[in-house]
């Protein structure tokens, strides 16, 4: 038994590892966890993830969650070319300095506008109040700014003239708010820029390819989750709110 | 002009960060930030230090109002080199200066858990272990307002999840986070669970088996040093004397108010 990589696409990590392995002809089964359907919630998949969230990683009896893990767990073992995570020292920090900060900042900020947006209202049938939105893109505009003033500058990408991992964690996040219905892009064109030369770098095939459910999410409707799921989806975000 | 760290030990990411360059006898500058004089309107770190402060770190520029907390430790120089986020700099240290394997384990599997464990981290402890302190000491103090005890609870139970998530899934019945010694991933998390320590939530009181964790923790890394680096946070109820700017206060207390949120 292979690689196993435990995925579900709607998930922005998940992207980043899809993205990565299949870029870098990493051989692996997909399986496919459907948050909505909870099969993150079963007795087989917390045998691989007692965290029960996805993406999640089983390699021979070697089981591991977190995304930053896992991309760097599959970068060392597959030695994949140095300008993913460079050994230059310097350059390396700066991948880190960013996958780090990622986490409270672009990750959090990101996914609040597409649960608010999209997945909040299919679950109460209650859309978003225009004022509430209009917060949560303010917040996410302060973090747009030092992602563009601190991490990328002026250079073609984070880690300077090369893709990183922290280009990739970084554009698949961002996706996620555009597929909610926020294009953050639009009045970004330095953004737009890095945007499509990470898109072309990984494989412009391979990122639609990736990110087709995003996409397509602003179609969702209640009865494409497992009945017994919507409660506690419901309950989850509300905390949030 | 040698590694400079800016660090504020009230700071959890600082100590860490701080503990880690003493116990590997790493040769640095400390250069202390003091988050809540220096903070005001983003000034500068104190006189005297010499150096003009490193453009490390995300500052939230947007408007004269709005104060940089704690954004601006930890951060490093080293050279024309700054770099900003704890775990980017750990990591920096321990390849810079051929730190022992065993805080960052070169076994490919040993190390996925440490970068896994430094992962989930940022979501879990540390998003509610530092808001004890905001509730208990710093929004009282900045506001005036009685501390939220509802919003207390709620901070705390989110921790005790995230303990009882650490105790089952990273730590289990192992010593330390990868096994038998001492890794990165122990020094993040325990220098955070301090912090509602420091403020009198004792989080350690009913989880033996994860004060017996923090024992072996504090002798890996010298319990001296660990005190040391802990003697602010433990003594926190002086912040309380201090006297803060009635400006800063003002400035402050609607951001403390929505950090609550």
């Amino acid at each position: 038994m292979g690689l196993e990589l435990y995925l579900d696409l709607l998930s922005q990590p998940c992207r980043a590892l899809y993205i990565f392995a299949r870029s870098n002809n990493i051989p692996f089964e997909f399986k496919r966890v459907q948050l909505m359907k909870g099969q993150h919630k079963t007795e087989e998949f917390r045998k691989v993830n007692v965290l029960m969230k996805v993406p999640a990683l089983r390699d021979g009896s070697f089981t591991l969650a977190e995304s930053i893990a896992i991309l760097l767990y599959l970068a060392q073992k597959f030695k994949t070319p140095d300008h993913w995570y460079p050994s230059d020292l310097q350059k390396r920090a700066r991948v880190d300095e960013y996958l780090s900060w990622q986490h409270a900042n672009i990750r959090a900020k990101g996914s609040k506008v597409f649960l608010m947006k999209v997945l909040l209202p299919v679950l109460t049938g209650q859309p978003l109040s225009a004022e509430k939105l209009e917060f949560l893109i303010e917040d996410l505009s302060v973090v747009l700014k030092q992602f563009e003033e601190k991490f990328l500058q002026d250079k073609p990408f984070i880690a300077g003239s090369e893709i990183s991992l922290a280009d990739l964690v970084a554009l698949v996040e961002l996706m996620q708010p555009v597929g909610a219905g926020y294009n953050l892009f639009e009045e970004r064109p330095k953004l737009a820029e890095w945007r499509r030369r990470v898109e072309e770098a990984v494989g412009k095939e391979l990122f639609q390819e990736a990110h087709e459910g995003i996409m397509n999410i602003k179609n969702l409707t209640a009865d494409q989750f497992a009945p017994e799921m919507l409660e506690g989806f419901k309950q989850q975000l509300l905390k949030q709110v | 002009m040698g590694l400079e760290l800016y660090l504020d030990l009230l700071s959890q990411p600082c100590r860490s960060i701080y503990i880690f360059a003493r116990s590997n006898n790493i040769p640095f500058e400390f250069k202390h930030v003091e988050l809540f004089k220096d903070s005001v309107l983003g000034k500068r770190p104190a006189a005297g230090s010499g150096a003009e402060q490193p453009r490390a770190g995300p500052s939230n520029s947007e408007g004269t109002g709005k104060v940089n907390l704690l954004k601006k430790v930890p951060a490093l120089k080293d050279g024309d080199f700054t770099l900003a986020e704890c775990t980017a700099i750990l990591l920096y240290l321990s390849r810079k200066y051929n730190t022992p394997d065993h805080w960052y384990p070169s076994d490919i599997q040993k190390r996925a858990r440490v970068d896994e464990y430094l992962s989930w981290h940022h979501a879990n402890i540390r998003a509610n272990a530092p808001k004890t302190m905001w509730i208990k000491v710093l929004i009282p103090l900045f506001t005036g307002q009685p501390l939220p005890s509802e919003k207390l609870q709620e901070v705390m139970d989110g921790l005790s999840t995230s303990l009882k998530q650490f105790e089952e899934r990273f730590l289990q019945d192992k010593a330390f986070i990868i096994g038998s010694e001492i890794s990165l991933a122990d020094l993040v998390a325990i220098v955070e669970l301090m912090q509602p320590v420091g403020v009198g939530c004792d989080i350690f009181e009913d989880r033996p088996r994860l004060m017996e964790w923090r024992r072996r923790v504090e002798d890996a890394v010298g319990k001296e040093l660990f005190f040391q680096a802990h003697e602010m946070i433990l003594n926190i109820k002086e912040l309380s004397n201090i006297q803060i700017d009635p400006q800063l206060k003002e400035q402050l207390a609607p951001v403390l108010m929505k950090m609550l949120k």
